[in-house]
């Protein structure tokens, strides 16, 4: 039986299509074979595969993320499940408790899926468009910044700097949202910026 | 990392102090485990609990935590008094011959030069001797008292095994025996890796820890080579990444700075930043620095930035503090004096000390923006949740946007692990609801601001409405579009310094890495450092070939690893004078008589002949620095200090208060226990557990089932003492917060006796709030001080005091 089956190939040709021929090659009965027909393919078979890293620490842990549907192909994809990448030479496969719960972060009930806003005073959160919530966002920035922005110091040197809003940026972006975060908030004159790795 | 993940499995001896990866970097711990097993190697934990880390070491020593400096000063000395140094590794590659100016001293505690009102130094004495050649004065004999080994030698003196009990409270035989495992690592064919973490940074001198063990590093020659290195394993997926690409007050990507305002233009700016060689033929590759500066520029500004206007210099704001750290910035709002602020998957109202400082902080701003995948504390830090988040929304009249975000399961893109590893990942899922990519929120928001700039004008429009935004669609910027923005582009024919008639890339192609670039304007990169991860070859970092010729552990085909695919850092230092391996079971590169090769990527000019051209290329001294001249703020040597909040005065400088050089803001002060307080006698720590991932997995059904509730960790004897029984109700307060929690009480966690007083240590867990699927909780953070780093102000969180009481039940 030395026939050279990727995972891959393996998990498709198991499946019960064409389980009587190739089971058959591999030496089954036909009662064995009439049983694997029987068996419902499993079901990664049919799932895309995706390679991404874990999230969480900076051991970065190669993941495969299995979804429903390819985003590659225009469709939506939901994903179904995530197991570590048995080809990544960090973690061969393996995960920790967290890396492991990782499908439970993807679709934790407190995701956010909606902007909201809380106004003054209010005690609650309330649904506001994108469109509305980035236009008044840029307002408010634009107007502290007309208002506090400090082209001189006192010695009259340029300093084009604007200190009165600040930005935090994020701990587990991607370093081309980090770039595209870094070239606005720069480019601004904002000079309150950080990132996580502060703390 | 100075080197990889995948190379620990190379060493000796691992050192785990300052971090905790069995539990926090399970996954990474593995290679520990490979080279226990496959190579005889031991594992030493030094640690203030006996962590699961500990659980599998050869040797366990305990610590008080917060005195990590003498614990290595302490190595360090050991070291020198039992003649167990890699002389010619340290004669060779660090600035032991060098030779210090008349005038600088160390003296109960405090370096000359320091100014008590301004908690800070005159470093002008903190460097080395010029000779009239311009170089500095070295002394290869290290007979003159004042060359920086003898300095050092007399500056750990006072480390004895004794004075390390005294201060650590570990005891003295078994610092003897974790100190005669070290030193044997000294010989050219050991190897010994530290792996350390937020245990170390987090401290009012964490830069300084990080400095002892590396100057032992060096004592012992084990940098530069295969299993040895200082490897920070950070605490998540890219703030390696986020720091690179310089997302702080004072950086430009790949760790260049931005200017002060004392920089009045380019030629001012770069007259501090020349780095003229400080010795005959070194590299001193920022002499470089002009390049990447100005090919920085090009990517931010394009055309806008020309020679004649400085390539945008005035388009950069400019610094008038050292910097508006995160500490800083909540002190200014604080003080009313910020009105907008951002949080990009960032939860401050958790991960920031003094709660009650940060509540009152975002309740002075009129707007504040979160934008997050996660429903984060902080975006709910106006909403009561009882002795949790104990505000009244009517009296805060900050507006908040919550704006949901992808999470990396929906988006494409690079993240850089502890290693160096650019690591390209694909998008696997469709967002839920309207959640959008970052990269999408960002241009979006700047789309509009350019905008409103365009049509009504304003402040000093220019570096707004100019900036160059050269994407397909401008509204939402695709990751490769950003990716080869970083890695540099040829605008135009580059070709090659020495022979001209070579091209090294044709106008509009992407750069092959960072010795392409220029400095007339002929290049933009966004981050040099990551040059060469997407050029004419392709996507680098989505590279997935496992081929590991040796087996060595450097898969130089798996990514990009930063810089110049280089896998291990100042591996020029992994062969002698005559380019040979010190260890030849070790080789990473070596010197054939004309150019070095091997494993990895040299880490020097290919043709630097080894006898002259020294491995630490960065550095003016091309050596690396047991002594830092003026470039540390709190000293050129580390120095034991005691935590702010500290159960003991300061055995060698009983005067000096915490760190004296950092930054205390006024007010805060005040919210310090004093020394020895006997209201707040307890050493209290905070640490994460394994099930956990800081303020996330909370909201993962199955870690919050795993660890469902906040605890507190004291010791079978602190409990007995107080009458707090395991699973008992427990009052923690601080000077600042009180908490309430149950107690868990263990072995794990032993009191400690410092100089003669027996120190009962309390451990608090930090991953519970009020959002998500566990119980709600409190944090440590409710408790910590507000104090940071001398040099970077990464917060104290380690070591504070604290008051423990066994209480009826919860109050909330």
């Amino acid at each position: 039986m030395n026939i050279d089956l990727s995972r891959r190939a393996f998990l498709q040709t198991a499946g019960a299509g064409l389980a009587g021929t190739t089971l058959g090659a591999l030496g089954f009965g036909d009662s064995e074979a009439a049983h694997a027909a029987a068996i419902r393919a499993f079901k990664l078979a049919n799932a895309t595969e995706t390679r991404n890293t874990c999230p969480y620490c900076s051991v970065a842990c190669g993941i495969i993320l299995y979804s429903k549907g390819d985003l590659r192909k225009g469709e939506p994809a939901e994903i179904t499940h995530i197991e570590g990448d048995t080809d990544h030479p960090t973690n061969r496969g393996t995960l920790c408790p967290k890396g492991s719960a990782l499908l439970g972060f993807v679709k934790s009930p407190t995701r956010l899926q909606h902007p909201m806003i809380r106004k003054p005073g209010s005690d609650k959160f309330e649904p506001i468009s994108w469109e509305d919530a980035l236009g008044r966002i840029a307002r408010l920035m634009k107007d502290d910044r007309d208002k506090n922005f400090v082209a001189t110091n006192n010695d009259g040197v340029t300093v084009n700097r604007w200190i009165t809003t600040g930005f935090l940026a994020a701990s587990a972006s991607t370093n081309e949202t980090a770039f595209a975060t870094y070239k606005v908030v720069r480019s601004a004159g904002m000079l309150v910026f950080d990132n996580q790795a502060r703390v | 990392m100075t080197n990889s993940w995948t190379d620990i499995k190379n060493t000796d001896l691992v050192v785990i102090m300052g971090g905790n990866a069995a539990e926090a970097h399970p996954c990474g711990f593995k290679w520990v485990t490979e080279a226990k097993a496959n190579r005889g190697a031991k594992l030493i934990v030094i640690d203030p609990r006996f962590t699961r880390s500990a659980s599998v070491s050869d040797l366990y020593a305990p610590i008080r935590q917060g005195t990590d400096i003498a614990f290595l000063l302490g190595l360090i000395n050991h070291c020198i008094q039992n003649d167990k140094v890699q002389w010619d590794y340290l004669k060779a590659f660090t600035n032991a011959t060098y030779v210090v100016k008349e005038g600088f001293t160390y003296q109960d505690g405090l370096f000359s030069g320091y100014n008590e009102a301004k908690r800070d130094y005159d470093k002008s004495s903190w460097d080395y001797d010029i000779g009239t050649d311009g170089f500095a004065v070295v002394d290869a004999t290290l007979a003159n008292p004042r060359c920086v080994w003898n300095l050092l030698k007399k500056h750990v003196a006072v480390y004895t095994p004794e004075m390390v009990e005294r201060i650590c409270g570990t005891p003295k035989d078994r610092f003897l025996k974790v100190a005669a495992m070290v030193a044997e690592t000294s010989s050219p064919t050991k190897a010994m890796t530290s792996m350390y973490a937020l245990g170390w940074t987090q401290h009012s001198k964490g830069s300084q820890n990080i400095r002892a063990m590396a100057m032992l590093q060096l004592v012992l020659g084990n940098i530069g080579i295969r299993g040895g290195g200082m490897n920070a394993l950070r605490g998540h997926s890219n703030i390696q990444g986020l720091t690179d690409l310089g997302l702080m007050s004072n950086l430009l990507p790949g760790y260049l700075t931005l200017p002060t305002e004392k920089e009045v233009d380019l030629a001012a700016y770069m007259s501090t930043r020349g780095f003229k060689p400080l010795r005959p033929n070194q590299m001193s590759y920022w002499q470089n620095y002009r390049k990447f500066f100005v090919s920085f520029q090009k990517s931010m500004w394009g055309n806008a930035a020309t020679p004649e206007n400085d390539f945008a210099y005035n388009y950069l704001p400019k610094l008038d503090l050292p910097g508006y750290d995160l500490l800083r910035a909540f002190e200014l709002m604080h003080q009313g004096k910020m009105n907008g602020y951002f949080c990009q998957g960032f939860n401050p109202l958790q991960a920031a000390p003094n709660k009650k400082k940060v509540i009152e902080s975002l309740s002075k701003l009129k707007y504040l923006v979160i934008m997050d995948p996660l429903d984060t504390e902080t975006g709910r830090f106006w909403e009561n949740h009882g002795p949790y988040n104990d505000v009244d929304p009517s009296q805060i009249q900050t507006e908040v946007y919550q704006l949901p975000s992808t999470c990396f399961a929906e988006d494409d893109g690079s993240l850089v692990n502890s290693g160096r590893w650019l690591q390209w990942h694909w998008a696997g899922g469709t967002p839920p609801g309207e959640a959008k990519r970052d990269t999408w929120i960002m241009a979006q928001l700047y789309l509009r601001l350019k905008e409103l700039y365009t049509k009504e004008g304003g402040a000093f429009a220019d570096p707004i409405v100019k900036l160059n935004w050269p994407y397909a669609d401008p509204g939402d910027p695709k990751a490769e579009e950003l990716a080869q923005e970083i890695n540099g582009r040829a605008l135009a024919r580059v070709t090659d310094t020495a022979d001209p008639t070579k091209v090294l890339a044709e106008a509009g192609k992407l750069l092959p890495g960072f010795a392409a670039l220029r400095d007339d304007g002929s290049t933009s990169c966004g981050c040099w450092i990551y040059s060469g991860c997407f050029n004419e070859n392709g996507n680098n970092m989505a590279r997935r070939d496992t081929t590991d010729p040796d087996e060595t552990g450097a898969y130089s085909k798996w990514a990009f690893s930063w810089p110049a695919n280089r896998r291990i850092l100042y591996n020029r230092a992994s062969a002698d004078l005559t380019g040979k391996a010190w260890d030849p079971s070790r080789k990473v590169i070596e010197w054939d008589g004309t150019k070095w090769s091997g494993y990895d990527v040299p880490d020097i000019l290919p043709t630097a002949k080894p006898d002259q051209v020294g491995p630490f290329i960065m550095n003016p001294e091309g050596v690396s620095r047991l002594f830092t001249r003026g470039m540390m703020r709190d000293g050129p040597f580390p120095a034991h200090y005691e935590p702010f909040e500290s159960p003991i005065a300061n055995p060698i400088a009983p005067k000096v208060r915490g760190n004296p050089a950092a930054r205390v803001f006024e007010g805060d002060m005040a919210q310090f226990a004093e020394s020895a307080s006997r209201e707040f006698p307890y050493a209290a720590t905070s640490y994460r557990l394994t099930e956990h991932f800081h303020f996330w997995t909370k909201h993962v059904i199955v870690n919050a089932v795993m660890q469902p509730e906040f605890f507190v960790e004291i010791s079978e004897q602190l409990a007995a003492e107080k009458g707090i029984t395991k699973g008992g109700w427990v009052r923690v307060w601080s000077k600042r917060g009180s908490v309430v929690a149950k107690a868990m009480v263990t072995k794990r966690i032993r009191p400690l006796t410092c100089d003669g007083k027996t120190v009962h240590i309390v451990g608090i867990p930090l991953h519970w709030g009020f959002t998500g699927a566990a119980k709600k909780g409190f944090g440590p953070n409710m408790l910590t001080p507000f104090v940071g780093d001398a040099n970077i102000e990464t917060p104290e969180y380690k070591a504070f005091l604290v008051n423990i009481e066994p209480i009826a039940g919860p109050v909330a």
